[in-house]
């Protein structure tokens, strides 16, 4: 600790300037909850007094609630689908070695390295031609695409250094392939997999291109925000509705974040046991 | 190996070779990503050939004719209107990207260096802001760049300024600042992972070696982190180059980007040809761009080396 605070003494603009970083992210975020109880139509200081107003008129919106029923359905799906697809993914990589094994990782990732508009572009072309209706199944499958490599590195992280010599065991007793899965490796692996589900779930509930593109007449939450957003009168309810949605967000995160440490140490343990 | 396959398959007489091979560990691998990987296959790769395709056809009111022209690339080349937003698209994710970089580069460091044992904890509070709704934040500086926004009612407060200034929101610099808050994580990641990759012994051995703390820096840490910063700088470029919502919400009629023309083309001016075109040129665009930059940057650390 002493190290560390000599070596800060010679830096001692760096913390100062990482304080300031913080501040730069959280700002705007925090933002919002204070005007989603500020008891006046526009965003301005000074604050005009306390209100719950704009949370109790989300309450009877109809159009609110059935967006949040879209964006529950959606998340749940998504989370659930690319969950699957990220384990048999996260698995080959990390079990196995084979010829085309960077190739394919490469394409599953390719969704974090292309402007989301282009993607979203593309699948509705896709989509429209094929003659499809879009509904909210066509963005469940787009937001799955989007959301696999997240899962993938989550489950990734979860299942590097899991001790393969547990399942041989397993298989030299007698166990089954998918015996060995549920029985040996599902336990130690599944707080990644919770964790995958949660951070899935939370991309998925804020996503809003490929919504935007792919959900036709049924709008999840983050469609059903931008189209309030035209209406300056209706901005401290979306404020309202933010905060809710930040809320969540942040506690499922969280809740992934603690779960993924979890399942690190998890397979450390099962590393250093017998 | 697959050859090997091909021949077990069609052996059906000798099934202990098939088994063999499909116990093999190649196969196992291979069957284990095949869903994720033909999911990818149809959901990506296939979707963007089909725009590449159609980008090459004509649009005929509803019907498309499937006769090669080079005419959509031509209207997206030299029409001043795209020109306009290709060149401002490319300098906004430039200047984004750079920024970013440079901004996020000493938070890495600093979490690298003397985060201890919170590690984790500092990179899950810089992750956070940015899995919350991108709308939402976005909406967000709005309210603070605005004209009775936060900003100028606190500059007025202070006593800095009299007037509110209008050229904080609706303008490309608006544009910059949100894009940068939204993709700071997504440049801390990256340099941080390289940062935990140098070897601290080297840094000690320059420093042993008559270095100072600067050139030390210079000479051996930089250089080993490129891989991180080039990293970054691509998940920050590519992606930003079609952002969509953030010319809507905060650039105004300066800050108009290529996705909002792109996005035109499937709605309201339904020239799918012309929209696939416009979306193959930003790729290709930012790509070069990109690949400018990461050649700068390996060259500008070879010359400091």
């Amino acid at each position: 600790m002493s190290l560390l605070t000599q070596r800060l003494r010679l830096l001692p603009f760096l913390p100062a300037y990482v304080a300031v970083y913080f501040l730069f992210l959280y700002l705007p975020i925090l933002l919002l909850p204070v005007f989603s109880f500020n008891d006046a139509v526009t965003t301005t200081f000074p604050l005009a007094g306390f209100t719950t107003k704009w949370y109790a008129s989300l309450a009877g919106n109809s159009a609110m609630l059935q967006a949040a029923r879209n964006s529950l359905v959606v998340g749940i799906c998504v989370s659930l689908l690319s969950t699957v697809l990220g384990i048999c993914a996260a698995r080959a990589i990390t079990r196995y070695r084979f010829r085309g094994q960077r190739a394919a990782s490469g394409l599953i990732m390719a969704p974090l390295f292309l402007p989301e508009i282009i993607v979203a572009v593309s699948l509705l072309m896709i989509v429209l031609a094929l003659g499809a209706e879009l509904s909210l199944v066509t963005v469940i499958l787009g937001q799955t695409m989007f959301c696999v490599p997240y899962a993938m590195s989550v489950l990734v992280s979860g299942f590097e250094g899991f001790d393969r010599s547990l399942e041989e065991a397993s298989y030299d007793l007698g166990e089954t392939a998918l015996g060995t899965f549920r029985r040996v490796t599902l336990p130690v692996v599944a707080p990644a997999i919770v964790s995958s589900l949660l951070v899935t779930f939370t991309i998925s509930l804020d996503e809003f291109i490929l919504a935007f593109f792919l959900s036709g007449t049924e709008p999840t939450l983050p469609v059903y925000i931008w189209g309030q957003l035209r209406f300056a009168a209706k901005l401290p309810g979306v404020l309202a509705l933010g905060t809710i949605m930040l809320v969540a967000s942040i506690l499922m995160l969280t809740l992934a974040e603690v779960l993924r440490r979890r399942a690190e140490r998890r397979t450390q343990m099962a590393l250093v046991l017998p | 190996m697959t050859a090997t396959a091909f021949d077990a398959i069609a052996e059906t007489p000798s099934p202990a070779r098939h088994r063999a091979w499909m116990r093999s560990e190649e196969a196992r691998g291979l069957a284990m990503i095949s869903p994720t990987f033909l999911y990818a296959l149809a959901l990506l790769f296939l979707p963007v050939l089909i725009v590449i395709a159609y980008s090459f056809w004509t649009q005929d009111y509803l019907d498309i004719d499937r006769t090669f022209t080079l005419e959509n690339y031509r209207q997206a080349l030299t029409e001043p209107i795209y020109r306009d937003l290709f060149v401002r698209s490319l300098w906004i994710s430039l200047a984004v990207s750079i920024v970013t970089v440079v901004f996020s580069y000493p938070v890495a460091w600093f979490i690298s260096f003397h985060g201890g044992v919170h590690r984790n904890l500092w990179l899950f509070l810089i992750t956070v802001p940015c899995w919350t709704s991108y709308l939402l934040r976005v909406m967000s500086w709005k309210v603070i760049l605005g004209y009775g926004g936060v900003l100028n009612t606190g500059l007025i407060s202070v006593g800095l300024i009299d007037k509110p200034l209008t050229s904080l929101l609706y303008s490309s610099n608006a544009v910059v600042i949100t894009l940068v808050h939204s993709w700071a994580a997504f440049a801390v990641l990256p340099i941080y992972v390289s940062l935990q990759k140098v070897d601290r012994t080297l840094i000690e051995a320059a420093r042993d070696l008559g270095d100072s703390r600067m050139r030390a820096f210079l000479r051996v840490t930089l250089p080993l982190s490129l891989p991180g910063v080039i990293s970054a700088f691509l998940i920050v470029m590519i992606p930003t180059v079609g952002d969509y919502v953030t010319p809507r919400l905060v650039g105004g009629k300066d800050g108009v980007m290529i996705a909002t023309a792109i996005q035109a083309q499937f709605g309201k001016g339904a020239n799918w040809p012309l929209g696939a075109a416009l979306s193959v040129t930003t790729m290709v665009l930012v790509s070069l761009t990109a690949a400018a930059v990461v050649l700068a940057l390996r060259f500008a650390v070879r010359r400091i080396r």
